[in-house]
């Protein structure tokens, strides 16, 4: 198995580098469609429902490209557009094994993007929901650094940001970041707008300020959004299963423990505020960051 | 494909009602029933909705506000109009700001009666409106609306004294 795998990844990094990416282009948004269709079904199951069918996202974002395309102003579509490119270059540069830190200021100019599209109207709950997401970014952004730091030192000397790294290290990288993990996951709890960080737009069938950063947009609009946040969950369950990168099987079936985790904490959390978001995240997840890159310094690896 | 009737979000438009209708609505997405099923979704923003479910009389003050949240939703769309109150006026009918029901204002798809109507009849209502709203996509001929209830008013005798 081993073998085929290492067989696999030659012939895509050195014979035909631009395949995986291309691929994945494809591949990532139903990946990450089946995923949240999936999230959809346990969350009703453990609510005693039947729950819509798996495919139930697909079907969201085709009915939606069904609509009639409204919009207020060329400018926040603009932004939702781009929200939606810079998501997509986020996950094809990790295909590619680019600078990880690239990598997520990319994806963090995604979210700016949707941020910018929602101050980009005049509705209230839309521009609310933007201050909040930009609480969100405040809260998880400062893990997802010290994660790039930790993942910089955890490479074999001389040191290196490149992902396609972590296909050739020593050890799995979580047993050189394992305070990072849970304080990851924390962070994907908020990237995934779940209980108990879900301030900024509900999922599902939650309400908070009526739909938060995605309220004025509709139609066609909407469904760019939808997509761009199956990339996103492709892409944020990517780095979770880059943890375990020299197995990506185990790797794989991280990705999926955490998945199936967040899913349990939205359902047994009941929503905070931001602030109290933004302390917990500081307090807690950040610290816990902390505390690994001071101990990978203290083994002498930094 | 039949695309709308696949993922058909709901926005309740709460117009002048008593709230029990609301309260049964709301039962639908209980566990007992859940509307999620049908991938219906109640999402409480007029911009990412298909059907507009609206309860309750429409009087003057929120005649305005019915006819705004009903434009905001983007083409196709349908409305349900729930329960007695929002198909004639209902007990409310006779009230001196009441115009009647939700018709008088925006147009009708189904009405589905009932003082409340039962989560089995709502949803039976939600579904109907389902072909409707794909008939709306591709441009067919939408079957004509079968209004269950009508106002009934005696008319007044001449010489009636009225009760105190």
């Amino acid at each position: 198995m081993w073998s085929a795998w290492e067989t696999i990844h030659a012939f895509f990094n050195r014979d035909c580098p631009a395949f995986l990416p291309a691929v994945l282009v494809v591949a990532a948004p139903l990946v990450g469609a089946f995923l949240m269709g999936l999230d959809r079904k346990i969350t009703a199951r453990i609510q005693g429902r039947i729950g819509p069918p798996i495919l139930q996202p697909v079907y969201d974002v085709l009915k939606l490209f069904a609509k009639e395309p409204i919009f207020l102003n060329r400018l926040y579509i603009f932004y939702v557009l781009m929200h939606l490119a810079f998501m997509i270059l986020a996950v094809v540069l990790l295909a590619l094994g680019q600078d990880i830190l690239i990598i997520l200021f990319v994806h963090a100019f995604s979210t700016i993007s949707l941020i910018l599209g929602a101050l980009a109207v005049r509705s209230p709950f839309s521009r609310i929901g933007a201050s909040r997401k930009i609480m969100q970014m405040v809260a998880y952004e400062p893990v997802l650094i010290l994660f790039v730091v930790g993942f910089y030192l955890s490479t074999p000397v001389p040191h290196s940001f490149l992902a396609s790294g972590a296909m050739h290290l020593n050890q799995p990288l979580l047993f050189s970041l394992p305070l990072l993990l849970p304080a990851y996951f924390a962070a994907v709890v908020i990237k995934m707008e779940k209980s108990p960080f879900d301030v900024s737009a509900g999922q599902h069938a939650h309400q908070e300020l009526v739909r938060g950063v995605t309220l004025e947009y509709s139609g066609p609009f909407l469904a760019v959004i939808k997509i761009a946040h199956f990339y996103e969950v492709f892409f944020i369950f990517t780095i979770m299963a880059m943890f375990w990168s020299t197995n990506l099987w185990i790797g794989a079936g991280l990705a999926l423990a955490a998945f199936f985790a967040q899913i349990v904490v939205d359902n047994t959390n009941a929503r905070l505020t931001t602030f109290w978001m933004v302390r917990f995240m500081w307090g807690g997840p950040m610290l816990l960051a902390l505390c690994n890159i001071i101990w990978l310094y203290g083994t002498g690896r930094g | 494909m039949k695309l709308l009737a696949k993922s058909p979000w709901v926005v309740h438009f709460n117009c002048n009602s008593c709230n029990g209708c609301d309260i049964e609505f709301l039962a639908c997405l209980t566990p007992l029933y859940d509307l999620e099923r049908f991938g219906i979704l109640h999402m409480g923003n007029p911009k990412h909705a298909d059907i507009l479910v609206v309860t309750g009389s429409v009087n003057h003050r929120n005649a305005r506000v019915l006819e705004n949240t009903y434009l905001q939703i983007p083409d196709p769309k349908v409305v349900v109009a729930l329960g007695v109150c929002s198909s004639t006026g209902g007990i409310f009918a006779d009230c001196y700001n009441v115009l009647g029901g939700i018709d008088q204002v925006v147009p009708v798809d189904v009405f589905v009666p009932g003082c409340p109507p039962r989560p089995e009849a709502i949803i039976d209502g939600l579904v109907q409106s389902l072909g409707k709203l794909e008939a709306k996509r591709v441009g067919k001929a939408v079957p004509p609306v079968t209004k269950l209830v009508r106002t009934f008013r005696p008319p007044a005798e001449p010489g009636e004294k009225k009760e105190d």
